[in-house]
């Protein structure tokens, strides 16, 4: 008998660690990429994984059972990651730039769909633009972000996570998406020029 | 006619404006073509690259999370007394930045090599440290006897400071504060009794909790050892 997510979590919360094992596995994936898109480079992902795991653990009592636990993970994930880029900022370090290697693989997958030489050039020119954009949004501008556009959370759901009002939250977004924008603007530019 | 606004074709791209906003771009030439640019941009951006986990990913994970994990805490983790211990090492390194810099005295040593002893040397405290909080973080306080815990918490106590003030010398305001936070963890241990109540556990425990201690301690041991190492 497969569990679902919610019946694993009530026994998880019960003490029962193959409940909390079926979890772990079924969503590591998923915490990953959503690690990876708010901070950039697989060391830190790998951390947050294991951290959002443990945090889990730790708060599965406090689960309610008729939420979706895919969305109060991901919310505790993206807290881990918040705190993970603040630390950082604190540190004053620069970010480990991601590897190239995941920038060619998405070219050469881009250019394999649609091999038209623009395409080409403007994902590349995209490809190198993305990460460092990311990285100049503020903490809270790049969790709003990748929750509304990569997990498609909703504004209310952004809102929870962060711990702030709608319309905050709605702002987070729409300052992420300008400050993007700009960056990447010039990709077609010069790709129309 | 009132043209949209940036904002208002964000969120009509996320499905979030009224119907107004969706009707006017349809029928305006001109905020349909500002939302074409948008969404462009914002399609190309979904792409983004993520590196890639196989089907046995869970599983690894899981493998790496149990020690950590109270139910399946291997039970010897006080009897590697030697990792507990304040490390000679650190101690000599603590003692060498803290001289050099009082006395104001150009040893011959370059400020890299000052600075990668004592990198290394907060590694190595906050692997310490990371060991005590887990320790305390999973403990319960019906079986405790924490003279161990205690004695610990003392040797590294005085470690802290010593680094912290190194670490302020040398200007590392970041790794400063975070021993300063982590010194408040080891005073209550330190200067509690033996045997800790269910309330003064509890309290330890969500100072620990409430400050992400150990998650800032695991990231700055991380960042701490390579930054060392690369010097
Ligand atoms: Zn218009």
């Amino acid at each position: 008998m497969e569990w679902t997510d919610a019946q694993a979590a009530k026994q998880a919360s019960k003490g029962n660690q193959q409940a909390f094992r079926v979890l772990v596995e079924r969503h590591s994936r998923a915490v990953f990429r959503l690690a990876f898109r708010m901070t950039g480079n697989e060391q830190d992902a790998e951390d947050v994984v294991q951290e959002t795991f443990l945090r889990v653990f730790k708060q599965l009592h406090t689960f309610d059972q008729r939420a979706a636990f895919g969305t109060w993970l991901y919310r505790i994930s993206a807290n881990c990651a918040l705190d993970l880029l603040r630390a950082r900022k604190a540190r004053n370090e620069q970010q480990t730039p991601r590897g190239d290697e995941a920038a060619l693989h998405w070219l050469d997958h881009v250019a394999a769909r649609d091999p038209s030489p623009e395409r080409v050039t403007r994902s590349r020119q995209i490809a190198g633009m993305l990460e460092p954009a990311l990285n100049r949004l503020s903490e809270v501008e790049r969790t709003a972000f990748v929750l509304r556009h990569y997990e498609g959370f909703d504004i209310a759901q952004i809102a929870e996570a962060l711990g702030v009002g709608a319309g905050a939250a709605k702002h987070s977004v729409f300052r992420a998406v300008q400050k993007l924008r700009r960056a990447l603007q010039p990709a077609w530019e010069v790709g129309a020029g | 006619m009132i043209h949209l606004e940036e904002e208002q074709l964000v969120h009509a791209y996320y499905g979030e404006s009224d119907s107004l906003f969706k009707q006017h771009i349809e029928q305006c030439p001109d905020c349909r073509a500002a939302y074409q640019r948008l969404k462009e941009i914002l399609d190309s951006v979904t792409g983004y690259p993520v590196p890639e986990r196989n089907q046995a990913y869970g599983a690894e994970v899981w493998a790496r999370l149990t020690p950590h994990l109270p139910l399946a805490r291997p039970p010897a983790v006080w009897q590697r007394w030697w990792v507990l211990g304040p490390a000679f090492a650190a101690l000599l390194a603590i003692a060498f930045w803290a001289g050099v810099l009082t006395e104001h005295r150009q040893a011959g040593i370059s400020v890299t090599a000052r600075q990668r002893v004592l990198l290394l040397a907060i590694s190595d405290h906050l692997e310490r440290s990371q060991i005590l909080l887990t320790e305390l973080s999973h403990a319960n306080a019906e079986h405790a006897d924490f003279s161990f815990e205690r004695t610990t918490a003392r040797d590294l106590l005085t470690e802290n400071r010593l680094l912290r003030e190194s670490a302020l010398r040398a200007g590392d305001i970041a790794d400063a504060g975070l021993l300063d936070e982590l010194e408040r963890v080891f005073l209550n241990v330190a200067n509690g009794p033996a045997t800790l109540s269910a309330n003064d556990l509890e309290q330890i425990q969500q100072r620990i909790e409430s400050e992400g201690l150990l998650f800032k301690v695991r990231i700055t041991r991380t960042d701490a050892r390579e930054k060392g190492q690369k010097l």
